[in-house]
């Protein structure tokens, strides 16, 4: 029975599935402004970060899908049934905070890359956002499955434009397996900057709650590991293309600093109409892509977690709190981009650290939740294995951390 | 004050407990209600003292207030893990259950109990379970704020409760499910197609043991309506033997499009698990193609002899009670069994007990092959409005029906 929105996604899912989608929204506006800005800044050299993060974003998404596909229960759920009201209701409310300033760079994203074609953020922001409010809530499921798979392949783009601006293949081959360390305090922090973009909080909600709605059971897990590990590598693929699309155009012409993902467009001018076109489209696409999951992801995630009805597929009245905040989301989303001088970089940076914030307990309830015997059965994690997802566990903490103290130093720096 | 004969498991959970001269001896950790003996009464207060934890008999309290528990007796024993307890805070707060009333699956975020006196002596009966936004108040208050201050301070928000014999709760171990004494009878009484949306609901865990421990004949009802993704892991799921029973239970064609789902294995072991002759309805139903007419129908109609009379029609009917609740046309067949005629069953009430059936059937005969494709089917449907199309086989034997509900499905799930 087609009862549910969340069965609308699942049948996408079964040609897709949920470990792509995850991995390929990562790349959102936030995600592309990072790897754009290593890429103008430091060239093919932040290449090398790609393979550790891969491993990374590896170990937790399958940790995620594996408790996933034994418990049948989403992330959210086993935090409530395990650590208590209390803890799930502090650690909701923080995640609504840091998915409602993703989605703020999303809308941003919109506004930014629609503007490089001089149309109007008034017109473009609340047209995005009614549009997106009318898919998830009326659209059938035939078109919404049409119009994310469209948004998948559009990612090709960068694919794409990162052949067409000519980049210097051998040094970027080379320099994506010899790691370079600086003691430039602009570089070191790029880096962190990559690895905290890469490994978002509401990833592992939003992965765990698609791989239950899917249906994969344990007995089908292995297909899935195989599908989240594709996720994670294609995302990379991805990521890659975009440094080396920016080191080709921007590094190689000048090094300099850029502020916005749509600044990086405009570098890709000069290597024709066509470069410049695709990396906006894509850049287009993956801020309104991520705007589109982000608030449902989120209204379901809350809303399970606390005990509310939940589903687009119910009145306004069965589940109103999970229509105004997947509403709230969205306006407010969409809304702050619209007033003039909005400190819309310093939101960027206040979002990382709400997001690096959140991170650490996300990964150690992971990490606690997936070695119970009770819940995992025989399903938990080897001695080796639990060895590297704890040490990746730290390590991922370290550099949020130092995230979190670099992105506050910048933001008291920065005048308002 | 009347807000006093009710008390809250967040109130309860803390509440200091007092021996006979009045001296604290702990805090209440956790209460626990044992099924077998009283479905709603406060069996045990497991009472944390020091490093271990008591367990006071409902017996041995003499009042119960926001002040405190009060004991009449001091013969107190540590806790140990009892298998037939149900215990409120580690296995009821947070959890998922089912509300069989409001028909959906709710978590617990408080407990409501009433304080009852019997014989001079307080006694706490589970009342109802909170869900809702008044509950989360009480639980991120709770330690924080006086008891009294948190009664006052979520008076403004709207209660939402589920009386607790309204509420099924759920247990993946069918052993412990035994001991806790968890009636399937909620479930069962309500609507099939409630219970899938629900079934849908829950992680595999919890659908098995509903599924294991159901009535077979609910089981089916519910697992028909269910997703089909989701009906073959239940059933891959199931002990074989009781899979067999719930797809006996099945509609033939339905019983045959679910074990296509399955693997081949699987399939194969819970046929030979059925009995004679729900098998041989539904292996042969196996042989067609999924999305051929012979795929669609089911075998469940009544075909009578081209002479027979209203009369002989009506006593075929009589052998086929179980059927007449979807049965809306009768066929006429010729000695070999080959199609001759459908006939309006509503015709039948307003003819003559004497009349042929010959006489009351439709116009013309809409029929198709076993093979022909599900597109020219449903085709059919639409063109011809009818409400059931027979099938035949290469020989025009009658070998099926397909009925407007089978094409609602194919329609539903494109």
């Amino acid at each position: 029975m087609l009862k549910r929105f969340r069965y609308h996604i699942a049948i996408f899912f079964a040609v897709i599935g949920p470990g792509f989608i995850t991995a390929v929204v990562d790349n959102d506006a936030g995600g592309i402004l990072t790897y754009s800005q290593a890429g103008a800044k430091y060239g093919y050299l932040p290449l090398w970060t790609l393979l550790p993060i891969t491993l990374l974003l590896i170990i937790t998404q399958e940790m995620c899908s594996r408790m996933g596909a034994v418990t049948g229960k989403g992330l959210s759920d086993l935090i409530r049934e395990e650590f208590g009201l209390r803890t799930t209701f502090l650690m909701m409310f923080v995640l609504v905070l840091a998915n409602l300033t993703n989605l703020m760079a999303d809308f941003a994203g919109i506004a930014g890359s629609l503007e490089l074609f001089h149309i109007s953020r008034y017109i473009t922001v609340p047209l995005s956002a009614v549009a997106i409010w009318l898919l998830i809530v009326k659209g059938s499921y035939n078109s919404v499955e049409k119009i994310f798979l469209f948004a998948c392949i559009v990612y090709v783009a960068y694919i794409i434009s990162g052949f067409m601006v000519k980049p210097d293949w051998k040094t970027a081959a080379i320099d994506s397996v010899r790691p370079v360390l600086m003691l430039d305090p602009g570089y070191i922090t790029m880096l962190i900057g990559m690895v905290g973009t890469s490994i978002a909080p509401w990833m592992q909600f939003y992965l765990q709650a698609a791989i239950v709605e899917k249906g994969i059971t344990a007995k089908a897990y292995a297909e899935s590991r195989i599908e989240v590990i594709v996720g994670c590598v294609v995302m990379s693929v991805i990521a890659f293309f975009i440094i080396v699309a920016c080191a080709g155009a921007i590094w190689s012409v000048q090094p300099r600093d850029i502020e916005t993902p749509a600044d990086a467009a405009l570098g890709l001018k000069p290597f024709g109409q066509y470069a410049f076109l695709l990396f906006a489209a894509g850049l287009f696409n993956a801020s309104l892509f991520a705007a589109s999951i982000l608030p449902l992801s989120t209204a379901y995630t809350v809303c399970e977690a606390l005990g509310f009805e939940s589903g687009v597929n119910k009145q306004f009245r069965e589940a109103p709190i999970f229509y105004w905040l997947f509403t709230g989301l969205i306006v407010i989303g969409g809304g702050v981009i619209l007033i003039p001088g909005f400190p819309l970089v310093k939101m960027i940076l206040f979002s990382q650290v709400v997001n690096g914030v959140l991170l650490p307990f996300v990964l150690i309830f992971m990490t606690i939740l997936i070695n119970k015997k009770g819940l995992m059965k025989e399903w938990t994690n080897s001695r080796f294995y639990n060895a590297v997802a704890w040490a990746s566990v730290a390590l991922m903490i370290g550099l949020t951390l130092a995230l979190v103290a670099i992105s506050v130093k910048d933001m008291l720096g920065r005048p308002a | 004050m009347a807000t006093t004969h009710f008390l809250f498991l967040t109130e309860l959970m803390g509440l200091e407990v007092y021996d006979l001269k009045g001296r604290k001896i702990g805090v209440v950790r956790d209460a626990a209600v044992v099924p077998m003996v009283d479905p709603a009464r406060v069996d045990r207060f497991l009472v944390g003292a020091g490093y271990t934890w008591l367990s006071v008999r409902h017996d041995q309290v003499r009042e119960i207030s926001l002040g405190g528990i009060h004991l009449k007796d001091e013969q107190l024993t540590p806790y140990h893990s009892d298998e037939y307890m149900l215990r409120m805070v580690r296995d009821l707060l947070d959890q998922q259950i089912i509300d069989a009333h409001g028909r959906k699956v709710v978590r617990v975020n408080d407990v409501t109990f009433e304080i009852r006196e019997q014989n001079g002596s307080s006694l706490l009966y589970l009342l109802e379970v909170d869900i809702g936004i008044r509950s989360i108040v009480r639980r991120l208050l709770q330690g924080a704020v006086r008891r009294q201050w948190i009664r006052k301070l979520q008076n403004p928000v709207r209660p939402n409760s589920i009386p607790w014999e309204f509420c099924s709760i759920l247990e993946s171990d069918p052993q412990r499910r035994l001991r806790l004494n968890i009636s399937n009878k909620l479930l069962e009484e309500m609507h099939p197609a409630d219970l899938a949306d629900i079934v849908e609901e829950l992680s595999p865990d919890d659908r098995e043991a509903i599924f294991e421990t159901i009535d077979s004949e609910v089981a089916a009802d519910a697992l028909s309506e269910v997703d089909p993704d989701i009906q073959a892991s239940i059933l891959e799921s199931l002990e074989t033997e009781k899979a067999a029973e719930i797809v006996e239970e099945m509609a033939p064609d339905e019983a045959a499009d679910l074990l296509a789902e399955l693997e081949d294995k699987t399939s194969q072991d819970i046929l030979k698990e059925m009995d004679v002759e729900p098998k041989a309805e539904v292996s042969e139903l196996l042989e067609f193609e999924e999305d051929t007419a012979g795929g669609l129908m089911n075998t469940e109609y009544i075909a009578v002899n081209e002479k027979a009379t209203v009369s002989d029609a009506i006593s075929a009917m009589r052998g086929n009670e179980e059927m007449l609740e979807t049965l809306n046309t009768l066929f006429l067949v010729d000695a070999s069994e080959r199609l001759i005629a459908a006939v309006p069953l509503a015709r039948l009430f307003v003819a003559d007990a004497s009349r042929p059936l010959r006489e009351l059937a439709a116009d013309t005969l809409i029929q198709v092959n076993v093979d022909e494709k599900q597109d020219r089917v449903t085709a059919l449907f639409d063109k011809y409005n009818v409400l059931s199309l027979p099938v035949v086989d290469d020989g025009g034997k009658l070998a099926g029906v397909i009925t407007a509900d089978d094409i609602i499905s194919v329609l539903r799930s494109r």
